[in-house]
């Protein structure tokens, strides 16, 4: 019987924060009360400190197979459980492409070999991410995958997305989709608007996402099918879906922390470590995303935690890679910029990083709770620090963040019963 | 003071830019006086560092730097091996290692002098990056303007063209503003970039509107792949509805200078007779752009005398 006792800390439950001890046995919350005693159970000393349930991000990029200079499972999940996280779900544009049972199942292997948090394939929605042909859904489920997505290469044919939506409902798959006209991006690499102007970078217009976005909407509606929306970022798109969801449409969607916390006069430093996709907007739409998810509009933050060599980010801007290293400073962001900025509860900030995204792909965890999977996470809220990617666990140092002061420290992550981190 | 590197007019003072063109003046003489081994740079060495086409930009900076008695090396690099070649952050190590003192580098991509800038010790000169600036150019198109009406203050700068990818255009608006003078843009709204105006261009709604009591007209050159890339539809129909003819010229001051980074494609931006007319300060600028970058490499590589001796 492995039983550890997590005591005197400030626990998030779903509608409240108050003190409380709680047991862990065998993998399973066993008990939450007052001055709870267990002999032989392992204490962990939580005074305070907060505790909440263990973090999901339903977007991340582990790179492994193919891309492992970048990041591999072993590091990737390491990074997790340093940044509070469970749970994770990877995206599938590995090499090669996660679109079939067997990529999927050496995913689901290696992540269980290295033992630290639990990871979640995402298969592809077509072979190869071509946007062709249907990848194989049913066998990939059977595998271990928990959604079907082409995240980073938008399914550009309506037919195909319409095909997709159909067919992975037949195996309670949901489509993720990442929504970008890439006629309308035309080698972008900002947001257009001023700062793209200034800088003399190519613009992204925000229809380029919004379109797309629509797009989604109105199959999901007409097809009466599930969707959820990648990485939402212009205040056009969150004023879309909260349309969609008022009308009742089975659709949800996440935004990340770079999209409620920059703005982009970050660009004009051509620091290419600011270069993602979609491009980080205008405070319009950073005031949009924090109403979004303040209403619940936006489901659910994830990272995109995407991980790249400094080679790749070190060069003209133009011919840098696109994204960022996210996952180590997901929390302390996110409970800065939300909790702290007033836009949402320690409850509603639990919501968002673990319950929402257990909700929309059916995983376990998400709340506290006897009998509920002892998944948990332990911060220091007080606690400040400046970022420093050089401290990072992941491979990928590629942070737009390095240098920015932040409150919100992981201090101790807990997966499945057992302790996976302790700063 | 004007720093190590000169990337852009944005993050250059009034004053900087005004030095720049006071030294000009004392170089032009010297030009005009055909005195071309000069004593300044002796023991200098100046790098063109060209990932881009030009024949007027390279052709100038070198015989600007030449004029001054420094010893000049031109790398040309095509496009396509920026992408498999060597980096630029290894390639500006590398002339760096073999003791150059100034880098002018022209690159396809906004930014690349200032990452450039970042890594290496050599003085670096922004010769045009992408879309974003081309500072030397406006620096030169200042002087020309200055020569002819002895202030900005009030100046109407007209600049018409492609705005949106023009880096001439961004580097003017950024120094006129500063200087005091007015710029109004004039573009198909195919070309014409978004937030120009919050960066201080006054949009015109037609051609006459940007041309009224202009003491300075400016065109752009057209290029023909933005055409093919669909942005308007034919030459003929830019010139007719966007260039600039000697008949248009008369909403413009009297007096006022038709100017031009070149390379023209008559008939298009300006018809024959406005590039050639008297208004005309095109071949002016061309003369003007060598004493102002004589200038600007004098003025570095005197900054830089001063830094190694505190190192």
């Amino acid at each position: 019987m492995r039983k550890l006792l997590i005591k005197g800390g400030q626990v998030v439950f779903a509608d409240e924060v108050k003190a409380a001890d709680i047991l862990l046995e065998n993998g399973k919350i066993a008990k939450i009360g007052k001055n709870l005693k267990a002999d032989g159970a392992e204490v962990i000393d939580a005074a305070g400190l907060t505790v909440f349930p263990g973090l999901i991000d339903m977007h991340v990029h582990l790179r492994e197979p193919g891309f492992e200079y970048k990041e591999d499972i072993a590091s990737g999940s390491a990074a997790a459980v340093a940044g509070g996280f469970t749970q994770v779900c990877c995206m599938p544009n590995t090499d090669p492409v996660c679109d079939n049972a067997a990529v999927v199942g050496y995913i689901a292997a290696r992540a269980k070999e290295v033992g630290l948090c639990k990871v979640h394939p995402i298969g592809a929605i077509t072979r190869g991410e071509k946007g062709e042909t249907l990848s194989e859904m049913g066998k990939m489920k059977d595998a271990g995958a928990v959604a079907v997505s082409d995240d980073g290469k938008p399914v550009a044919n309506a037919r195909m997305m319409r095909l997709a939506m159909e067919y992975a409902s037949d195996f309670g798959l949901i489509c993720l989709s990442h929504c970008e006209d890439k006629d309308l991006v035309d080698g972008g690499v900002v947001n257009e608007g001023y700062n793209s102007t200034l800088a003399g970078l190519k613009g992204i217009p925000r229809a380029a996402e919004e379109i797309m976005l629509a797009r989604e909407i109105i199959l999901a509606e007409t097809l009466h099918k599930r969707a959820h929306i990648c990485h939402v970022s212009t205040k056009g798109g969150v004023q879309l879906l909260r349309e969609a969801k008022a009308r009742g449409v089975q659709v949800t969607a996440e935004t990340c922390p770079h999209y409620f916390t920059l703005t982009d006069d970050v660009v004009t430093s051509f620091d290419a470590n600011t270069k993602v996709n979609p491009p980080i907007r205008e405070a319009e739409d950073v005031a949009a995303i924090k109403e979004g998810l303040r209403d619940g509009t936006l489901d659910c933050i994830v990272t995109d935690h995407a991980p790249h060599h400094v080679d790749e980010k070190n060069v003209e801007y133009n011919l840098a890679a696109f994204g960022i290293s996210g996952i180590e400073t997901s929390f302390s962001l996110s409970y800065t910029y939300l909790v702290k900025g007033g836009v949402l509860s320690l409850s509603e900030l639990a919501d968002r990083m673990s319950a929402a995204p257990a909700r929309i792909l059916h995983l376990e965890g998400g709340k506290i709770a006897e009998g509920e999977v002892a998944d948990l996470m332990l911060a220091d809220l007080n606690a400040e620090y400046v970022i420093d990617s050089k401290k990072f666990v992941s491979k990928g140092k590629n942070t737009p963040f390095g240098g920015m002061k932040v409150s919100g420290k992981v201090l101790c992550t807990i997966v499945d019963g057992d302790v996976k981190y302790r700063a | 003071m004007l720093g190590k590197d000169l990337l852009g007019l944005y993050d250059t003072s009034a004053e900087d830019i005004m030095l720049i063109l006071d030294t000009a003046v004392g170089m032009k003489k010297l030009l005009t006086q055909n005195l071309k081994k000069l004593p300044h740079l002796q023991g200098r060495t100046v790098t063109t560092l060209f990932y881009e086409n030009s024949t007027r930009t390279r052709c100038s900076f070198e015989l600007a730097a030449k004029y001054l008695g420094a010893g000049t090396v031109n790398i040309s690099a095509s496009s396509s091996s920026v992408q498999k070649g060597e980096t630029l952050i290894d390639t500006g190590k590398t002339l760096d290692a073999m003791k150059n003192d100034v880098i002018v580098i022209r690159h396809p991509m906004g930014g690349a002098p200032h990452l450039l800038a970042k890594n290496v010790k050599a003085s670096v000169v922004n010769g045009g990056d992408g879309m974003n600036e081309h500072p030397t150019q406006a620096l030169l198109d200042f002087y020309t303007m200055r020569e002819k009406f002895g202030s900005f203050k009030g100046l109407k700068v007209a600049i018409l063209g492609d705005i949106k990818h023009s880096r001439v255009a961004k580097s003017n608006l950024f120094g006129l503003t500063k200087l005091g003078a007015e710029v109004s843009m004039y573009s198909p709204a195919t070309l014409m970039p978004q937030g120009i105006d919050r960066l201080g261009a006054k949009i015109a709604r037609s051609r006459e509107e940007a041309l009224a009591g202009a003491n300075v007209v400016m065109g752009l050159r057209i290029q023909l792949e933005r055409m093919h890339g669909g942005l308007f539809p034919s030459l003929s129909e830019y010139a007719k509805y966007y260039g600039v003819s000697e008949e248009h010229l008369r909403y413009a001051d009297k007096d006022c200078i038709v100017m031009h980074p070149g390379p023209v494609n008559r008939g298009v931006e300006f018809t024959t007779g406005v590039i050639d007319g008297e208004n005309s300060e095109i071949n002016e600028q061309v003369l003007n752009g060598v004493a102002v970058r004589m200038a600007l490499l004098f003025l570095l590589c005197k900054n830089r005398q001063g830094e190694s001796e505190n190192a």
